[in-house]
């Protein structure tokens, strides 16, 4: 792969607070055009990474390069080539949506400002109510104002942390629709999400959790990788049955899903021995695909045991 | 901050920005115009009244024609009361101290004997001088009821001790506060005080607030540098401490006549340093203010001690020594007999400069902490 088609490349990026190493030695490489998804628990670390990738924070290790520029000397230029989305709705609640979007492009030194915030206005269909306080928008407005804000100056790389998070099924699949838009013309996107469904949308994700690198990849290969193996199972009285399973050597998940019963393992061959006596009369059982979801959990269990 | 890094552009979007969201928000706004044209109003004309009717106890060890005249007199100057005839040293004090009486009128044992062999005794006027704006005035009207008042009793062969030098010496005993503020005195100091107060509120309130809001994280990750971030900030306010100025020198002039005898412009270039020295620490605040609360908190926790310790509130030179000091470190000192001496003295840069360069040293030193915490706190 020619390395200038990589717009994010960075290694051993590490942060700490006091003592507390929030983000740990972890490499990224992301390409043009490519929709990475960057998962993990809360308080694992995401922000802080994206922080620093766009010189908000200054790395305690780590070196690498962003659009090109060095992340620790050169992140005046990476500013005027990305847009940051923060997790928190972060534009003035007491400007209007029109002087937020050209305050913005004026910050950026926008050419042709007036046409940009016009056209912007315009994709948000927000033109009839650009004098309303960006603090009276309700939720979904205010993301798809914050998403239109970041994208006024044409950025290279946009970095969206948590973008989603309360929006409405539909509004989400809009957003979702837009940004693979945006991707398809060479914009490349770094999104973190709790969602799985949204993991899925990604072309490729890394997951971290305690700061640490734990899985990175496509979805089929992070699901690979994990080596998971989950029966599904159906029949009376679930609830009964997952307390009998749970605990069992082998099994490290059992989650309901609706009518069905989801037990997985790692070892494959110790959790079939486990859940085997209950192979039989009223329970239906079926080997399934591993989701993403059981693949985090496990490895966020795991993490657990090894990190903290 | 190098210079060559700093971009107008962004500087002045900045500045724009900071004047919408001020004109929006009416409360601040309306504070930062209102308080300072409220305490004009309140503290200027509470010192134009004149106070009449003060509770005044009158303690009169001589029972004579004359000391009965002397209450007739008072009571028809129309200042006093007499509401109190104590009997005792210690019920006098009391009556002081608790604020019952604003004067107790001594008259002494042999006040007549003295009086009619020329002797002047004393008459002695002790004065609850907390609010000196309230016993000027009588202190005046009793000042010249002592030329007149026994006029009518010195006849006759009397009529010699009539006149000047009067017949007897009134002494004057100020309680509590000595030096006599005037409305001269107070106006032009307000200048200083409300400066302090809002620029100090009102940076640090403007930086707490945007690092509250996330919106500080937001302007960072755009190309826009801290120090435009920070100096657009503070332009739009040293705007509006001008306008306090002005409001302040209009009703100076205008509303309470005091008298203009230096130089305006003189006085405006000075105002300069201080109005930066109180941004600077209203920056410092906001560095470490988790939230508006604790900023305005601290604005006040630096304010109280200006307004005290000052030379506003109480007389520079009737505080004890550990206070004096404590004054002299502070702007607002300076800046009070700098704006009272262009004022009223009509002093030029010569006599003034001893007061500026406490002003440009807490400045500097204020600005050196507020802009490295500033830094810091960005990472
Ligand atoms: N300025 C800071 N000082 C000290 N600790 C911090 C600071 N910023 C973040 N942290 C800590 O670093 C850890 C990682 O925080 P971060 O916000 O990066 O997590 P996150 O992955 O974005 O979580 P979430 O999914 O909840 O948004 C948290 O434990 C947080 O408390
Ligand atoms: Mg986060």
């Amino acid at each position: 792969m020619n390395p200038s088609d990589l717009v994010i490349d960075v290694q051993g990026i590490t942060k700490r607070f006091g003592n507390r190493t929030v983000v740990n030695n972890i490499p990224m490489q992301v390409r043009r055009g490519e929709i990475y998804g960057f998962l993990g628990p809360n308080g694992s670390g995401k922000t802080t990474f994206l922080r620093m990738l766009c010189g908000l924070l200054k790395p305690d290790g780590g070196s690498g390069r962003c659009l090109g520029f060095d992340i620790r000397s050169e992140s005046g230029e990476i500013k005027k080539n990305i847009g940051y989305m923060t997790q928190r709705f972060s534009f003035y609640e007491d400007l209007t949506i029109e002087e937020n979007l050209d305050f913005i492009a004026r910050i950026y030194g926008v050419p042709g400002r007036k046409a940009a915030v016009e056209k912007s206005l315009e994709q948000l269909g927000m033109t009839a109510r650009r004098s309303q306080l960006a603090g009276t928008l309700s939720g979904g407005w205010k993301q798809r104002l914050a998403l239109s804000a970041c994208l006024i100056h044409e950025p290279q790389l946009l970095l969206l942390d948590e973008p989603t998070a309360g929006v409405d099924p539909k509004a989400r699949r809009d957003f979702w629709e837009e940004i693979h838009q945006l991707a398809a013309g060479g914009l490349t996107v770094l999104i973190t999400t709790h969602y799985m469904d949204e993991a899925e949308r990604c072309h490729r994700l890394a997951y971290i959790a305690y700061g640490n690198l734990l899985a990175r990849g496509s979805v089929e290969e992070v699901v690979k990788a994990a080596g998971l193996t989950t029966w599904e199972a159906a029949g009376p009285d679930l609830p009964a049955l997952a307390e009998k399973i749970r605990g069992k050597p082998g099994v490290e998940q059992v989650v309901a899903f609706g009518t069905t019963l989801h037990i997985s393992g790692r070892d494959a061959a110790q959790l079939r021995a486990s859940v085997g006596p209950w192979m039989t009369g009223a329970y239906r059982w079926q080997q399934i695909e591993s989701g993403l979801e059981d693949v985090f959990i496990s490895l966020m269990e795991t993490a657990k045991d090894n990190f903290s | 901050m190098k210079l060559h890094e700093f971009n107008w552009r962004r500087f002045w979007t900045i500045v724009g920005k900071e004047f919408i969201q001020m004109r929006r928000d009416r409360v601040t706004f309306a504070m930062m115009i209102g308080i300072p044209l409220l305490q004009l109003i309140l503290f200027g004309y509470a010192i134009n009244s004149d106070p009449k009717h003060l509770p005044t106890a009158v303690y009169s060890a001589d029972n004579s024609v004359f000391s009965r005249t002397i209450v007739w007199g008072l009571r028809n100057s129309s200042y006093f009361d007499i509401v109190r005839e104590p009997k005792s040293e210690a019920e006098i004090q009391r009556l002081l101290a608790q604020g019952t009486v604003q004067f107790v009128v001594h008259i002494p044992v042999d006040f007549s004997r003295k009086l009619l062999r020329g002797e002047r005794p004393d008459l002695l006027l002790e004065a609850d001088a907390t609010d000196p704006s309230a016993v000027g005035y009588a202190i005046a009207a009793i000042n010249l009821l002592t030329t007149t008042v026994l006029n009518r009793d010195l006849t006759g062969p009397l009529t010699n001790l009539r006149g000047s030098p009067t017949p007897f010496n009134l002494v004057v005993h100020q309680h509590y506060n000595p030096e006599n503020i005037t409305q001269n005195n107070i106006v032009p100091g307000l200048m200083g005080v409300m400066l302090t107060m809002t620029m100090i509120i009102i940076t640090a309130l403007a930086i707490t607030r945007e690092r509250e809001r996330g919106t500080m994280e937001n302007l960072l990750s755009t190309p826009a540098r801290p120090g435009e971030v920070m100096i657009g900030k503070i332009v739009p306010y040293i705007t509006v401490g001008y306008i306090q100025v002005f409001l302040i020198l209009l009703a100076s002039k205008f509303l309470f006549n005091v008298p203009i005898v230096g130089s305006v412009s003189l006085l405006l270039v000075l105002t300069f340093p201080f109005i930066v020295a109180n941004l600077a620490v209203g920056i410092t605040f906001s560095t470490i203010a988790k939230n508006q609360l604790q900023a305005v908190q601290m604005a006040f926790f630096f304010f109280l001690p200006s307004l005290l310790l000052s030379g506003y509130m109480f007389p520079f030179r009737g505080m004890p020594g550990w206070a004096q000091d404590i004054g002299e470190i502070l702007p607002l000192t300076h800046f009070l007999r700098v704006v009272r001496g262009i004022l009223l003295k009509g002093n030029g840069f010569a006599e003034i400069a001893p007061d500026l360069w406490p002003i440009a040293l807490f400045l500097v030193m204020m600005l050196a902490i507020g802009i490295k915490r500033y830094r810091q706190t960005l990472d």
